[in-house]
Order: C-alpha cells, then structure tokens, then sequence
C-alpha cells in the first residue's frame, strides 16, 4: 500500500515538531518555546499499523499568506504539493488565534483533522473544550492531544488512517455575520437558479469567494457569460456589507468577519472554570524578568553565571580527560615499535583528537544553558527588551535568536535568520553572525584563558570575550546598516510565549545530540585533519639536514647538555622545513605584525576547515616539538613557554572575528545568495580581524 | 488616544490599525484588529517596545508600531 503523506500545519509554537516526534517515537525534530524553531520543511517516515506514514513538519505560520521567508515556506507547500491530509496542530490554551489559521487552512479544500495540542496545559488552566461542538461548526475530526504527555496521540494516529481512507470530507457550518450572511445567500441562489458550476465548488463557497474578492475566481469568472448578470448584483452585495462594517476595505472587513467568527466558535465550545483576576505564572515572573530595572542586569547575571559554570565545572573533568589522553599515548607510545606509526599516532592522533575532546565538558555546559534559554521561553523576551537597543544599532530585535542560536553553532543560526522578514535586515544579521563566538570556538578561549589568566578570572574573561564578540557584532551592523544596507526597518511584532517548565527529557535530547555530534566530529573530521597536520609536519623528510646534525652531534663529543639542545634545534629545524612549516613560514610576514609565530599562523589557517582545529593543530604542533627533553608537558604549559600574553590576547581576538569554518562558510553563501557574499564576508572579517588583532597586540606588548 | 500613550496595567480598546496592509495582517493574525480588548503589560527600557496582553496571547511591539494603534481606554 502507499504511505499516507501527512503534513502539519499551524501556527508557530503550538507543537507540531513535539506532536511529530512523539508520534514516530522519536526525538529527531528540533522543540523550542519560541516561534520560528523550525524554519525548513522536514520529513519523517515511520510505520503505523502496517502503513508508512510520511510526516512533513512545516515551519509555523501565523496566517497563510506568509509574511517571513520561513512562513513562505509553508504557504508553497500547502498550495501546490501533492500530500493526503493535513494534521491542523493547535494551542488549545489559544483556540480563538489558532482558529483563525483553521478558517483559512479550510480553504483549501483537503482533507483535514485538528489536533488541539497542548491538552494537559488546557486542563490545568481550567479550560474545558467540547470536542463534538467543534468537530460539528469546523466539518472535520478534533481530537484533543498532548504531544507532552502523549494522550490522545494514538487516537490521532488512528483517526489519521480513517481520513485518509474517507472519500471526501464534510462540509463545515460556519457563520458569518447577518448582513455577509443575506448576501451570500442572495448570490448562492442566484448561481442555483441559474445552475451555474464551477469546478467543485459549492454556490455558498463561490458566494463567500466572490464577496471576499478571492482574485483566482475573478479571473475565471470573467470570460463567462453570467458575469454581465452577476456584476451589478456583486456591487450592490458589498454595498450592504460596506454599509454594514462602516468601512469600504473589504480585507479589513473579512478580518473582522473572521475574528468574529473564531471568537464565536470559541465561546461556544470552550468553557473556563478558572476564576477572573488571578495573575498566572507567566505574568508573575515577568514582573521581574521584564523589570525595566532589572531586567537587563538579569539577563547579563544568567550569561555571566552561565560562562562561569561553562569554565569552572568545566575544568574539572577537563585535567582529568587531558591526563587520561596523556597516559594513553605513553602506553601506546610504548606498544609500538615503528617509529612512524608511532609518531603518527603519539604526535599526531592522540595531541589533535585529544585536545578537542578534552573540552567536551565545557561544551556539555554551554549547551545546557543555551538549551534552557530555548525551551523556557526566555529567549522572546529577552528579544523584546533587546530590540530597542539593537534597532539603534541596525538591527532587528529578533535578530536576538540567530545570534544566540551562533553561540551554540553558527549553521543552525544561519539558517534560523529566514524569521527575519527584511532583507537587509537578514543581511546583516547574516554577515555580523560570526562575530558570535560558536561553541568550536570555546575550547580555543578556555585554553588561552587558562593559560594566561588564574582559574579565578579565567571565567569572567570567557563572559568578556562573548560578550566584546556581540558588541563588536552591533558596532558592525551598524556601520553596514548606515555604509551598505540602507532602507527603511522591518517592524517589530512578536509573539511571547508562556513560561514552560522544559521536561528533563527535552534537556536531555537537545543536549546529548549536539554532545555526540561534537564527538563524532573529534573521531572522524578532526581525526582526519590531525592525521594530515601530522604529516604535513612529518615530511618531507630532510636527510642533509639530519646529516649535518649527526656530524654536529658527534663533534659535541659526550657533552650532554650541548647535544641536548642540538638535538633540539634539529627538530625545530626540521619542523619548519615540513610543508606544513614551509606553509606558516610563507604566510608569517601576514601575521608577524600581530605577534603571532608561524605555528600560530597555521592554528589559524587549519582552522579555516573547523574551529575545533585551531587547538588540535597547535597539540599537534606542540606535541611534535618537545618530546625529546620535557616527555609529555601539556599543552597549556606549552603555550605559556612559548607565547607572549600580547600575542596570545592578540590570537583571541583574530579568533573571534574571522571567517566561520567551512560548513557554516557554505550554509552563508547559500542563505545570503551568493558566493559573491562568502568573498565580501571573506575579505570584511580578515580585515576587521586583522585590524582588531594588531591594535590588541600594539596596545598590550 | 495612541497605544503609546498608555500606562502600564491600563486596558483598552482597538479603535483603528493605521499600518501597512502587511503589518495589519499580521496583527489581525495575532487576533489584534478593530474592537479587540487589550490590556498593557510591560515596557521595555525607553519605553522603545511594548508588550500587550489580547486574549491570552502576549504581543510585544515596538513603539514606532504602537503610536500608528488608535485605541479607548477602558
Ligand atoms: N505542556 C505542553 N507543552 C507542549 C506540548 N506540545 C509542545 N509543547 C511545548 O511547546 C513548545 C513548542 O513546541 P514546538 O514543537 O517547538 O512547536 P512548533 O509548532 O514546532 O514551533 P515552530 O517550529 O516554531 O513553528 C515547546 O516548548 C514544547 O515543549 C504539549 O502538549 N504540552
Ligand atoms: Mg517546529
């Protein structure tokens, strides 16, 4: 049998990827308590009773007529692509706003069922929903579910199979007000009397489309001879309504039709047992969150605390990840008898890998707190108190979202800039993006913060780096909003969301996908990348150079210390000799101005590729030059030996600002529209990083 | 009155949305159109944004949007 294509449609933050994942059983979709989690249509398959069931989440959408790109989306899909029913998802705490979606959405003409979600929530606010009520004013199936708890969800799934076998779909009783009323009647009989078809539309939905001045009829309408009889009736029809509304705008007229309306269905169907003037949750807690006082300190408090956590708690199991790596390559060191293996494994593998796992801790805890900043609904409002501080800077207040969504990672922050409805602003938004520091770029900054700084400040440097990121990120949209992207603003309407208490499950699955991935990537791509840092450093080999040691060496005659420090100068030597030391020494005159050596100067090269690479490239390095006096020194006493603090803060810096990695380089060009946009994104972070770094490295050497 | 004008706490009525026709779309989206009761939650810093409370839904706007919402206290 065919799979049953599902779509769901609704507006934003009613839980349709929640109701997905609960009803596949998986936890594959992305849940956030803010409108615009999901921005691209993705598709689900799994089976439910024998029956492929092919589920397509779509992006919220407040009305069908799209507004952002990601609500465009929705509206494409739902217009012209080919599916067999659509799952309507509502809040059922929001029934009167969601319905009117539904109106719309019945338009369509498909087969349908509403899902009023959120059922739990509903019970415990004390709503009361007749189900059978709705089910007869709507025309389709209701069934009230909760994707949290998961009742009702495998009588939807149920239900689903019985639509989808059902041949056509009842027809719904809704109603206008009395003047729309008269008049659609008056037209219905006039096509009746006149027998009048047009595809398979009903006379009361032709009446309804007419009066309502759906263009698509119109155009169909006009090459038919009945339009010489039904013009002056048309007229006069809206002449009532217009009349009647004390308005001749007939969009404004259908909003206040449809409102009318949805209010109706509501307070038919829906009964509240919760007392009047009882202040929710919701309200009490942004009584002090949205505090005109406090409510920005507040907001700077949790970041603080949250870089805090990420370098303190971080630490801990941190030295203990850093000693195991240690431990492993002496034992593994000692196993193997090949000298190049050996290398390749001790040098190259174990320095690169380890160095990026070792700070798997403190992504855990960055991830935790962006986390629950997604899922408890404070991220709108931190949006709302923002936007009058970023509108001064050019920017939009949801702007907010994709530029926090980049602390975490900056592909998803890309993307999620399709909220934005303005061009501009989504250009902006788009090439300040990178100034936010991603979570690959944390364990560079926890290293060099570490390194250079005691274990008591190291955590409100980590603040100051975001932090300056995000200023600087501002000071830059500006200058683009006055020099590149000029035009006028998008406005600002936004929808706050209730206050949810985010499940530990929710938590949990957010954050252990993004951990495994961060550790699928340090076993495949950065195990790759280290390999190949090891070789470029290995070869080629360098035989007259090793020669003119060995003579040297022999000269030196038994004094220990000489041949200690020959033997070194030798691997330096032949350090920057390999390619990869040919490669920072041609590039070095570009970075010599900031401070920086040419090691430092391929860490940032090879980090073009993934941020997690800078710190493998400088453990491989680093690893490389001193296994011969010291034995295994970690990295962090390494840098400290060899690194001046003006370089190293100059090194932060440049970090902070130049060109995302290669995947979120590709996500860019794709999402502005071009790779026109990479090169200008290219040449604009390079200079101002460059810039920046050598002022840094000026002031502080 | 303009919707600016109101204190925080004071509940009024819509008497004219006077905004593009996609902003008043997206208003009425909201369930914010002509003769919705409202009433006004919070304000941001500056008063730069405003965030109303209409049948349960919490909007927040920008003041620029806000003065173009001709509205009677109630
Ligand atoms: N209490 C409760 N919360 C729910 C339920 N369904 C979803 N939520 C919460 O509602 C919020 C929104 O869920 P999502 O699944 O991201 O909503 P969405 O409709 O996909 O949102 P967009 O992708 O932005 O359009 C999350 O915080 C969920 O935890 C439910 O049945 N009960
Ligand atoms: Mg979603």
């Amino acid at each position: 049998m065919d799979a049953i294509k599902i779509v769901l449609a609704g507006q934003p933050n009613v839980g349709k990827s929640m109701l997905i994942n609960a009803m596949s059983g998986s936890n594959s979709l992305k849940v956030g308590n803010f409108s615009g989690v999901t921005v691209e249509k993705t598709e689900l398959c799994f089976e439910h009773h024998c029956h492929m069931f092919e589920m397509v989440d779509l992006p919220g959408t407040y009305s069908i007529r799209g507004y952002s790109q990601d609500e465009k989306v929705a509206y494409d899909y739902l217009l012209n692509e080919e599916y067999d029913v659509i799952i309507n998802v509502l809040d059922s705490t929001h029934l009167q706003r969601n319905l009117l979606l539904t109106l719309e959405l019945l338009k369509l003409n498909k087969k349908m069922v509403l899902a009023l979600n959120m059922a739990d929530e509903a019970k415990k606010e004390g709503l009361e929903i007749d189900v059978k009520q709705l089910e007869a004013i709507i025309g389709v199936p209701v069934i009230l579910v909760s994707a949290n708890t998961k009742e009702g969800v495998e009588e939807l799934l149920e239900k689903i199979h019985d639509i989808a076998d059902s041949p056509h779909r009842d027809n719904s009783n809704i109603i206008y007000s009395n003047p729309v009323e008269e008049e659609i009647l008056a037209l219905s009989t006039f096509f009746d009397e006149r027998a009048f078809k047009l595809r398979d539309l009903s006379s009361r939905e032709m009446a309804i489309r007419i009066l309502f001045e759906d263009k698509d009829l119109y155009q169909e309408l006009h090459s038919k001879p009945i339009m010489i009889e039904l013009q002056p009736r048309i007229v006069a029809s809206l002449e009532h309504i217009y009349t009647h509304h004390d308005s001749k705008n007939i969009t404004d007229i259908k909003a206040s039709e449809y409102i009318a309306i949805a209010r109706g269905i509501r307070m038919e169907t829906v009964t509240c047992h919760r007392k009047k003037g009882q202040k929710t949750l919701t309200k009490k807690i942004d009584d002090i969150l949205l505090n005109k006082v406090v409510g920005i300190p507040i907001f700077l408090f949790f970041m603080w605390a949250l870089f805090q956590l990420t370098f303190e708690l971080g630490a801990v199991p941190m030295d203990l990840i850093d000693a195991g790596f240690g431990a492993f390559g002496e034992i593994v060191g000692a196993i193997i008898p090949h000298e190049g293996t050996k290398s390749l494994i001790v040098d190259g593998i174990i320095p690169g890998v380890g160095a990026v796992v070792m700070f798997l801790p403190n992504i855990i805890i960055l991830y935790i707190g962006l986390a629950l900043l997604e899922t408890t609904g404070y991220m709108s409002r931190v949006a709302f108190m923002l936007d009058g501080f970023f509108h001064k800077f050019g920017l939009h207040g949801k702007s907010f979202i994709p530029l926090v969504t980049g602390f975490g990672c900056t592909v998803p922050a890309y993307m999620s800039t399709r909220t934005l409805k303005s061009e501009k602003d989504r250009l902006i938004t788009l090439f300040i993006l990178g100034f936010m520091s991603c979570g690959a770029k944390l364990p560079v900054y926890v290293l060099f913060a570490g390194a250079f700084f005691g274990a008591e400040q190291a955590g409100d440097i980590l603040f100051i780096i975001y932090i300056a990121g995000a200023l600087l990120g501002l000071v830059m949209a500006k200058i683009l909003r006055i020099f590149v992207f000029k035009g006028e603003d998008e406005p600002f309407v936004m929808e706050m969301p209730k206050y949810r208490m985010p499940s530990l499950a929710l938590i949990w699955h957010t954050v252990y996908s993004k951990a495994m991935g961060y550790l699928k990537k340090a076993g495949t791509f950065i195990l790759a990348a280290s390999m190949l840092i090891w070789f470029a450093t290995a070869y080629p080999k360098q035989p007259i150079l090793g020669a003119e040691y060995e003579v040297k060496i022999d000269q030196a005659s038994g004094d220990e210390v000489k041949i200690a420090s020959l033997k070194n100068e030798l691997q330096l030597a032949e350090l920057e000799g390999s390619y990869l030391g040919q490669i920072g020494k041609a590039s070095e005159p570009f970075f010599a101005p900031l401070g920086f050596d040419w090691k430092m100067a391929v860490a940032l090269e090879t980090g073009l590729a993934a941020k997690e690479v800078v710190v493998s490239t400088l453990g491989v390095l680093y690893a490389v030059g001193d296994d011969v006096d010291e034995g295994n020194a970690s990295l962090i006493s390494a840098l400290q030996a060899n690194v001046s603090f003006a370089s190293a803060m100059a090194f932060i810096v440049f970090v902070m600002i130049y060109l995302p990695c290669l995947a979120a380089s590709m996500v860019f060009a794709k999402e502005a529209g071009g790779y026109r946009y990479l090169f200008y994104l290219f040449l604009f972070t390079t200079f101002v990083a460059w810039v920046l770094s050598f002022i840094t490295y000026r002031i502080l050497v | 009155m303009k919707l600016s004008e109101l204190k925080k706490g004071d509940r009024a009525i819509i008497i004219k949305i006077d905004t593009d026709a996609s902003l008043k779309a997206r208003l009425v989206s909201f369930g914010v159109a002509r003769g919705s009761e409202f009433s006004v939650e919070a304000y941001s810093v500056g008063n730069q944004t405003v965030e109303i409370l209409v049948d349960g839904t919490l909007i927040g706007l920008r003041r620029s949007e806000a003065v173009d919402i001709e509205v009677e206290k109630i």
